[in-house]
């Protein structure tokens, strides 16, 4: 991996001096999207502001942590990071389907099974460097992404099941499992929740130039070392998200029927 | 009778649901017991439990307290799938899955691998099938989402049949239909208790019908049941004034108490 391009790029961007006016700025735009929550009665006022306000208190604290954390260079600290950011993400997550009671297992089985697999993945075969500087970032993205996977996988989930209860009865009446009473809904969970995952890396530098290439390539890398370091996340994003979806949806059936394989009614 | 000879039976049934805090009660200790290859129907204004009877007894809800016996076994003994397969249900509002009519009709069948070892797939059974509900064979190839509702709910009937059940249990399967197509099903239902020795638990809200059809029967009222026996005497010496009002048209939706 191209660790001297890298740095530089990190280092050529902290140099770019952002004052907290322009942070302000930027907050301009986001009352566009306020007003027209607002009146378009979208409600999701309350949900960007506090959403914004949680991003901006959540970076700049983190700021001082993984300048802390690079500073010691100790792999315990790293992996108590990718842990707590792990723990976060089900957290959300969890939050995400409270409709359905006792789902966070599943988000940490989801989350943490497909980050720890990828992770350990790329760790393992030496593809990206363990210093804390390549994994944090990494483990941002991968744990990010399968975290609104999962998320959307056990929401869509509910819902349908929520719609579908007489078909889903139905079945169960003839003998069904619950896992073959909820069959079609668990693969169109997965399907739906992997859209945005493959439709962006369909368009992958026709549309979307993601972050970490976008970065290195103003830093001035070489183009070329810029896209081989964006195929490698993006190849492990969509594995880490095929596994986050796919464990989500196999154990969610767990939560939606009971013991004796009788649908829930939730709320 | 000693309590093996009946088909089915349901004892101390009681049903407690949690509602927000303050639990209610939908099953209060319903009993009643089936003999094999009978008719018995559950008749009762709406809101009275019936539907939760039928549920309860095909585990489709866990019975608070109570149990089902089915030929003196009890009920919460049996895994859950033989349970279903052995007591087939249909519902008041026919839900198809989605594909063919054949495939709807031999759901039960393909999960239970009664039709693996037959070359055509089993077509030629789900076929028979359709024809035991009046549908002929060029139905199969249909898709099950262009079906209207009487023909949906002779589909679900059939579906019910390719399992092979002993019991089948009916919650109102004609409130959904037309009366023309009510109608139809209803004869159904009577050719098919007359020809098979399927024991039948069917459940209406509609007196006409029940007087029609079953040999035994129960009224039941806010999950309660009010007066049972023979049918359709049941409802010609009615007892119990909650009957007496119900057979009068008046009790409606109402609570009794």
């Amino acid at each position: 991996m191209s660790e001297a391009w890298f740095d530089k790029g990190l280092a050529v961007i902290a140099a770019q001096q952002f004052g907290y006016l322009d942070v302000v700025a930027a907050l301009a735009m986001l009352a566009i999207a306020v007003v027209l929550s607002y009146r378009e009665r979208l409600g999701l006022e309350k949900d960007l502001l506090v959403a914004s306000l949680r991003a901006f208190v959540q970076l700049m604290a983190i700021g001082y942590v993984i300048d802390l954390i690079f500073g010691a260079e100790r792999f315990i600290w790293v992996l108590l990071m990718v842990v707590a950011m792990a723990a976060f993400a089900t957290f959300t997550s969890t939050r995400r389907a409270r409709a359905l009671p006792g789902s966070w297992w599943i988000m940490a089985a989801a989350i943490g099974l497909s980050a720890a697999l990828t992770l350990g993945l790329m760790l393992g075969l030496g593809i990206i460097d363990s210093r804390a500087r390549y994994v944090i970032p990494i483990a941002g993205m991968i744990i990010g992404n399968t975290m609104t996977v999962a998320s959307v996988t056990v929401v869509r989930l509910l819902e349908d099941a929520r719609d579908q209860r007489p078909r889903i009865e139905a079945a169960l009446a003839l003998g069904a499992t619950p896992r073959q009473a909820a069959d079609d809904l668990i693969r169109g969970s997965v399907r739906l929740a992997m859209v945005p995952v493959i439709d962006s890396t369909k368009t992958m530098g026709i549309v979307f130039l993601p972050g970490a290439m976008t970065g290195m390539i103003l830093a001035g890398a070489d183009p070329l070392e810029a896209v081989k370091l964006q195929v490698v996340i993006m190849y492990m994003l969509a594995a880490a998200t095929a596994v986050s979806a796919t464990t989500a949806a196999l154990l969610t059936p767990r939560r939606l029927f009971t013991p004796q394989q009788q649908l829930r009614r939730l709320g | 009778m000693d309590p093996a000879e009946w088909k089915l039976s349901v004892e101390h049934l009681t049903l407690i649901m949690p509602n927000d805090g303050a639990p209610r009660l939908i099953l209060d200790d319903v009993g009643f017991a089936v003999r094999a290859g009978e008719v018995f129907t559950i008749v009762g204004p709406s809101g009275s439990a019936k539907s939760s009877t039928l549920r309860a007894i095909d585990r489709l809800v866990e019975p608070t307290g109570g149990r089902v016996l089915l030929d003196g076994r009890p009920t919460n003994t049996l895994p859950v799938q033989e349970l279903r397969r052995r007591v087939g249900m249909v519902f008041q509002t026919p839900a198809l899955f989605a594909g063919t009519v054949l495939d709807n009709v031999l759901y039960g069948p393909r999960l239970h691998g009664i039709i693996g070892g037959q070359a055509d797939g089993g077509r030629e059974q789900g076929c028979d099938l359709l024809g035991r509900v009046g549908l002929p064979p060029d139905f199969c190839d249909r898709s099950a989402d262009q079906l209207s509702g009487g023909e949906a709910q002779r589909v679900c009937l059939a579906r019910a049949l390719a399992n092979d059940p002993e019991v089948l249990l009916l919650d109102e399967p004609t409130a959904s239909l037309d009366p023309g197509a009510a109608r139809v099903v209803e004869d159904l239902l009577l050719r098919l208790a007359a020809d098979t020795e399927l024991t039948f638990v069917f459940v209406t809200h509609d007196l006409a019908q029940a007087r029609r059809i079953g040999d035994h029967g129960l009224l039941l009222v806010d999950g309660r049941v009010v007066e049972q026996g023979p049918l359709p005497e049941l409802f010609d010496r009615p007892g119990d004034e909650a009957t007496r009002l119900f057979l009068a048209g008046r009790l409606g939706g109402e609570p009794t108490t």
